[in-house]
């Protein structure tokens, strides 16, 4: 059960974009299209977990003094895996993605979870939060992506919805990104005003 | 020297890094609130920018490349920035204290400010050599400190305007950002870049 509670505060409860706005910086950027955020999402699920699997199994051998340096080496180990295998196996993602995957390693969602969670907490736990703080980021990024695909190019996943010469293409530019992600917020105070 | 002012201009207007490249967000939002702290964050951003890009540069170029070690780049460079990061923190401690004060957590924050470390790699991946990727540096980082500046003075106003509820805090100052942005891609192909 309380594994259950870890995996939800990721989910919605501290969703880390749409909540406690950290990670904007891959959400904003990638997020042009459906099939772009999945990818993100995906590597910097893999980067999460295992981090935070990790920094969990050796947390009882880290000097305090020097925990944060530590944590880096380890995320940027798990950081240049997965750039490597991306440019390997799909190499038309990775380089839509850019300079955003190397960039994974100063996602700040990453080495906050290390620090306020995976440092604290027994193995299996760490890498259930990181599950769910994987899956919360994948959802805001795949709601912001999916958007922005459906309203700035007119498809969803590459599929053609409705006539391209009818979509706006400014929201597969940076302004669209700002303006999806400030009514989605508005959106979800609204949601969570009207529960309460 | 036309090529040098095309690599500025295309870094601090075009190709803005905070509106347009969307690196470095966090801090973005974060210390927008106030103008004087996003003036102290971008005097932190120029400084830490500029000297871990040139100590980036030179141990890609100087060790990492000539020994194949290029793997290890993410590593040397969020490495060397932390360091740098701290040796500031120490400076402005003793020197600026009310700097210091003003901004808080954002300056141990500034190691994971993506800015710093998007520029040692961006400058590696567009091969510009040392005096190339220092005006770069300087481009980005003028071009953060025109954004969050310009942006903190819209932020000030709109704390105070009558705004829907929905819409107070984080809402109104992303759809502030879009207009924002919206200007600045007006920039695009301007100097025939």
């Amino acid at each position: 059960m309380k594994l259950l509670t870890e995996l939800n505060r990721g989910l919605v409860g501290e969703n880390p974009v749409l909540r406690l706005m950290i990670g904007l910086c891959p959400a904003l950027a990638v997020s042009t299209s459906a099939i772009n955020a999945i990818g993100m999402g995906a590597a910097t699920s893999f980067v999460l977990i295992f981090s935070n699997l990790v920094v969990a199994a050796i947390r009882k051998f880290v000097p305090d003094q020097i925990r944060i340096p530590i944590f880096i080496i380890i995320i940027s180990t798990f950081v240049t895996i997965i750039d490597y295998v991306m440019q390997a196996y799909t190499p038309e993602l990775h380089k839509s993605l850019g300079v955003f995957i190397p960039l994974i390693v100063v996602n700040c969602i990453i080495l906050g979870r290390a620090e306020a969670f995976a440092y604290k907490n027994p193995v299996l736990n760490s890498v259930f939060d990181g599950i769910g703080m994987s899956l919360g980021f994948t959802m805001a990024l795949l709601s912001i992506g999916s958007v922005r695909e459906i309203l700035g190019a007119g498809s969803l996943f590459g599929y053609p919805l409705f006539n391209q010469l009818a979509a706006a293409t400014v929201m597969i530019l940076p302004p669209g990104a700002f303006i999806t992600i400030g009514f989605l917020m508005a959106l979800l105070n609204k949601v969570e005003n009207r529960v309460q | 020297m036309s090529e040098l002012l095309g690599i500025f201009f295309a870094a601090f207007l075009i190709n803005n890094i905070l509106l347009i490249r969307f690196i470095a967000l966090c801090s973005f939002f974060g210390v927008s609130t106030k103008l004087d702290t996003s003036i102290g964050m971008s005097s932190a951003v120029i400084f830490v920018m500029t000297v871990s890009s040139a100590i980036s540069w030179i141990a890609y170029n100087t060790v990492l490349a000539p020994l194949h070690l290029e793997f290890l780049r993410t590593a040397v460079f969020i490495l060397t920035i932390a360091s740098l990061v701290q040796l500031e923190e120490l400076y402005l401690k003793k020197a600026i204290p009310a700097l210091y004060r003003a901004m808080g957590i954002y300056l141990p924050l500034i190691t994971t400010n993506c800015a710093i470390l998007a520029v040692a790699f961006l400058a590696i991946d567009y091969k510009y050599n040392f005096i190339q990727s220092m005006v770069y540096s300087l481009g980005v980082s003028g071009g953060y400190s025109l954004a969050i500046i310009l942006f903190a003075y819209v932020r000030e106003r709109t704390a105070l305007a009558p705004i829907p509820k929905w819409f107070q805090g984080y809402p109104i100052a992303f759809i502030t950002a879009a207009l924002m942005s919206l200007a600045f891609l007006g920039f695009t192909r301007m100097f025939g870049l």
